[in-house]
């Protein structure tokens, strides 16, 4: 059963976004890290740099393969989580408190074409 | 008999009655009535081997055998009967891609060698487990170019590549958004500071190679410098032969390196099968298409190899893979490997060495020929380039040589299909040809031009 | 236990191998600034080492020379050793591929003539066999679907349409050819929903992506009204030949509709696995499409077989020669030999070989779809993970230490914990009974004591390996 908080709104690539004033936290789900299977590298952006939504950003990968992770909302690289460089499997403990990057200076209007969680929870129930 | 198939009536009664059903065409009632052939395919029956291997080898006779000045891109080489023998064994010939890595460590042992010797030969730090050939490896690393550098879309390659490399990476870019533009040669080479006007900010990088095409082997000094100061990688394409005596990609700074080791080990065969390498600089780790073998520990701590850092085939989404190369040339890769093991260092210098020394003991003899002329400026390899004064002349000295059992040389223009080269031979000298080889190329091609 | 590496083995001064003496003068080296600087260090041993060494190594490899492999989707069959003699011939070895075609007739007829049958077995009209392997005769194959859109017009259609069940090669080939991927459902019966399939064609669509028997081992029996749905939008199907083998000499994909096919001889044609390679991908399409295949095409003239390079429509060169020549030689040689007959027997006894032994294990594992199948089949092992813990990769690694090669795993994606199984037509029922009785062995020893598959394998010359050291940690070749 796949956690699917509810302050929180989701991409069907299985991205989320958490606001924090100016700042938008992004990360991937419960049910993508599920997917994935132990991860052993994540690749991140150069911090500084934009990126439309939709538009490849990071790359996280598992023994089985590598996935592409597609930016939810536009916006520009203000930090990565650099954690991730040495324990990239801590996406697999917690991949919510675990984020990837986070943009400021961000699109919000384009949060309206995220899901939300029960949309989101929907969403994945069709893919099983 | 069907040959292969091991069922006795007995088998198929038993085992049609384990089923459940009557007759062998009962297990085909899926398929719709109209699709199923009511009449047999329009081939020849079934024969016995030694009927199919006696005709193959009429058709095998058919084909002829001389002594081969030809090159560009597949070299007649000695292939050692160990190598032969090792590419044989029925454990590697007959057994499938290593994915149960347990009963497999023999075989990704041999690669993870392979990979290594790769390494050490191009001055990379990663090599993949190989590509199919080296031509399509200038599509893979022209992927793994434009996706280092965002919003990119062009790839610049050398006029100088070889005519077949610049055709499949147009036929790669067909019903694409990637562009390709050719840097143009001067004086049959490609002159780094020709390069900088190319370069914008679409650009992802340039391929090279060297020798090139006409068999010369270029200065890169400067080059991979003034690309990455542009934001621009540098693939270089190298027969790995020449790799002992000319500069490695490593030592010129690229970022990628590609070719083909059909050279190592491989036999001539019509052009197939070969075996592309491609090798990167650690950052490039994770880009790297195809099959790659890892060492790692099993669970009692003692050393094994399984296949590693899968390919960019997105688990969750299988679109926008950068490549769909799913398998590798093993077999081949094994050859090369085991070649190399075998002839060492100091063998792969001796086949390098003899081969240069052979190539410019002909061209000496030819120089100096009324009705041709040879490349003056530029050092060459085991390549170079014979110009004749017209196509006519080329023709009279290929058939001269072909009477004397010889095949003389490459003709430019058919693979390049530019009128400007129709009258340039490209003649490739091996280790495998001897004095005598030489002399009688020499004496014929100069009674043809009297 | 662990064999050394050739570099461990390596003793300075060493020499494997004699070459014949230079008989020419030595010539002045190459510039300074283009010569090597670093001369690359390669192990140095005898002629004997090399050979105990990969000797050594094939004792730790396996091969369908040893034992069955039954991998479902890779038709590991016998592969004959008349084609090791034939591959060997020097008229086949010792042939540039840049020879006047005068002196090569004998390797253009091969080509010909191998075309020729393929086009034959497949009910196609023409095909090449320049590609190097499946997945690139499966790009080649797009490519040629788009430039057939391309030159009427129809740049519009940019998706391309594959079942979920379908090998990951099938969308990762459309996308290299900017497609976008639409995934079709498959209904209850393990089939192509052809109602959802209504929902998705449109003037966007390119074409579908199919094999037929599917990746279940079903046969898509409505590829009828698929084939007309989809020509009817103006789309094309495309032919994974991957599972050709269940229907060779039975039926035909020319017949069923579809405008483009790859073969993978190196499965269908019996041409040996080699390890992971080479393989060969030729691609055969219809009359229509005949415009849009690689150049060079060899034609049969008055005067003897031609290369053919005047192509308009051509999508170009694909590799650098003329595919993998020694690859297709074997192919030709199996079809030789096999005759219409035999490819016909190949087929019934695949089959036959795949629900005999589905029948047997149906009443131990569960069988996701149907109780019939074509040349292979899927189980699903979800109980024995739900109610044990115990894996279909736990029992991949068991069946390790029977000496048999595991079936395919995890694959297709839509069935859990799968087990692909395809024994081939080259298998003995003895054979086929062996593996049944270790499976439900296994499925015995998963219930009573899992512990045995979990530590699985334990004869092999490793235990089990760790994959996730090997991924975050890779160490990609030796230190010297």
């Amino acid at each position: 059963m796949s956690n699917i908080p509810n302050n929180l709104k989701y991409s069907k690539e299985h991205e989320w976004v958490r606001l924090e004033g100016d700042l938008a936290y992004v990360g991937i789900t419960d049910y993508a890290q599920d997917t994935l299977g132990e991860i052993v590298y994540v690749e991140l952006p150069p911090v500084g740099e934009s990126y439309a939504s939709g538009e490849e950003v990071a790359n996280v990968e598992s023994v089985k393969a590598a996935s592409a992770i597609y930016n939810p909302i536009s916006g520009t690289v203000a930090e990565v989580n650099e954690e991730l460089d040495g324990s990239p499997d801590l996406i697999n403990e917690d991949s919510y408190a675990n984020y990837l990057y986070i943009l400021n200076d961000f699109n919000a209007d384009e949060l309206e074409n995220l899901l939300d969680a029960e949309g989101y929870a929907e969403y994945i129930a069709t893919l099983d | 008999m069907k040959s292969y198939i091991p069922h006795t009536v007995a088998d198929r009664q038993r085992m049609l009655a384990a089923i459940g059903v009557a007759s062998l065409d009962e297990l085909f009632a899926p398929i719709p009535e109209k699709y199923l052939l009511k009449d047999e395919l329009p081939l020849p029956l079934g024969v016995a081997e030694e009927e199919v291997f006696q005709r193959l080898k009429k058709l095998a006779a058919l084909n002829q055998q001389k002594i081969s000045f030809l090159g560009m891109g597949s070299y007649d080489r000695i292939v050692p009967a160990a190598v032969q023998s090792i590419a044989s064994l029925p454990a590697f010939v007959t057994a499938y891609t290593p994915y149960q890595a347990e009963m497999s460590q023999g075989l990704l042992q041999a690669i993870f060698e392979y990979q290594s010797m790769i390494c050490e030969l191009t001055g990379m730090d990663v090599s993949n487990a190989s590509l199919y050939d080296g031509f399509t490896a200038a599509t893979e690393a022209a992927s793994i170019m434009l996706s280092s550098r965002r919003k990119s879309d062009t790839i610049l390659v050398s006029q100088t590549l070889h005519p077949f490399t610049l055709e499949v990476l147009k036929t790669w870019a067909l019903g694409t958004n990637v562009k390709i533009e050719v840097v143009k040669e001067r004086g049959r080479r490609l002159c780094v500071e020709d390069v900088e006007p190319y370069l914008h900010g679409q650009v992802a990088g340039l391929i090279v190679q060297s020798p090139n095409r006409y068999g010369i082997v270029e200065d890169y000094t400067s080059l991979a410098q003034m690309l990455h100061t542009n934001a621009c990688q540098l693939t270089i394409s190298s027969d790995p032969l020449a790799l002992v005596l000319q500069k490695s990609q490593g030592e010129w700074g690229a970022d990628i390196a590609i070719g083909d080791t059909q050279p190592l080990g491989l036999v001539n065969a019509f052009g197939g099968p070969s075996c592309g390498y491609i090798a990167v600089r650690k950052d490039l780790m994770r880009k790297i298409p195809g099959r790659v073998v890892g060492q790692t520990l099993d669970i009692r701590g003692n050393r094994g190899f399984v296949l590693t850092l899968q390919a960019r085939e997105p688990h969750i989404k299988r679109e926008r893979a950068t490549s769909n190369i799913c398998s590798n040339q093993a077999l081949a890769a094994l050859t090369t490997a085991a070649y190399i093991a075998l002839v060492g260092e100091a063998g792969l210098k001796e086949v390098a060495t003899q081969s240069y020394d052979k190539a410019h003991y002909l061209a000496g003899k030819l120089r100096g020929l009324s009705g041709i002329s040879l490349e003056e400026e530029s050092p060459f390899w085991c390549e170079f380039p014979l110009i004749f004064e017209t196509p006519q002349t080329l023709e009279r000295a290929l058939k001269a040589l072909s009477e004397a059992g010889i095949w003389g040389g490459v003709r430019l223009g058919k693979i390049s299909g530019k009128a400007e080269d129709e009258s340039t031979l490209i003649v490739a000298v091996s280790e495998k040809r001897t004095k005598e080889d030489l002399d009688l190329y020499s004496t014929t091609l100069q009674e043809a031009l009297k | 236990m662990s064999q050394k590496l050739l570099i461990e083995l390596s003793k300075e001064g060493r020499r494997g191998y004699r070459f014949p003496l230079s008989d020419v003068p030595s010539a002045p080296t190459l510039p300074e600034s283009v010569r090597r600087e670093v001369a690359p260090r390669l192990p140095e041993v005898a002629e004997l080492d090399v050979v105990r060494h990969y000797s050594n190594l094939a004792r730790h490899s396996f091969g369908v020379d040893y034992g069955a492999y039954p991998l479902g989707s890779c038709t590991m069959k016998y592969n004959p050793k008349l084609h090791n003699y034939v591959a060997a011939l020097e008229g086949f070895t010792n042939i540039h591929p840049l020879q006047d075609e005068e002196s090569v007739q004998g390797a253009l007829e091969v080509i010909f003539n191998t075309t020729k049958a393929l086009s034959q077995i497949t009910g196609m009209a023409w095909g090449s066999l320049h590609p190097l392997a499946g997945a690139h005769g499966e790009y080649v194959g797009l490519k040629i679907i788009k430039a057939y859109h391309a030159k009427r017009g129809e740049e519009g259609r940019h998706k391309v349409i594959v079942p979920v069940s379908a090998h990951g090669t099938n969308p990762a080939s459309a996308s290299l050819n900017g497609y976008s991927i639409v995934e079709v459902a498959t209904d209850k019966r393990g089939l192509v929903d052809v109602e959802a399939l209504k929902g998705l064609l449109d003037e966007s669509v390119a074409a579908i992506m199919l094999t037929n028997p599917n990746t279940l081992g079903l046969f898509e029996e409505e590829i009828g009204e698929i084939a007309s749905l989809v020509h009817d939008c103006g789309a094309l199907l495309y032919y994974d030949g991957a599972n050709l083998n269940a229907i060779l000499g039975m039926a035909r994909p020319g017949d069923m509709g579809f405008d483009v096919v790859h073969l993978n001889l190196h499965k269908t044609f019996a041409t040996p696995h080699g390890g992971g390679g080479p393989g060969s991908g030729p691609v055969l399409v219809t009359e229509t499409l005949k415009p849009f295949l690689p150049i060079p095409d060899v034609i049969k003239s008055a005067t003897g077989y031609r290369w053919q390079w005047e192509s308009g429509s051509s999508i170009g060169r694909v590799s650098g020669f003329w595919g993998n020549f020694l690859v297709y030689l074997k192919a030709y040689a199996y079809i030789l030999t096999m005759g219409s007959d035999g490819l016909k027997a190949v087929a019934q006894h695949a089959v036959l070989n795949a629900n005999y032994m589905l029948a047997a294990l149906s009443d131990y594992f569960k069988v996701p779809y149907q109780k019939r199948c074509m040349h292979e089949f899927v189980l699903s092992l979800q109980d024995y993970k739900e109610k044990w813990g115990v894996s279909a990769n736990d029992f991949a690694k068991a069946l390790q230490d029977y000496d048999y090669h595991p079936p395919t795993v995890y694959f297709p994606l839509i069935v859990s914990e799968a087990l692909m199984f395809e024994p081939t037509e080259t298998e003995s029922v003895e054979t086929l009974d062996g593996i049944i009785e270790a499976l439900i062995n296994l499925g015995k020893l998963a219930q009573s004591e899992s512990a045995r598959l979990k530590e699985a394998p334990l004869k092999r010359s490793v235990r089990r390996l760790d994959e996730v050291k090997a991924a975050k940690e890779p160490i990609l070749k030796w230190q010297n």
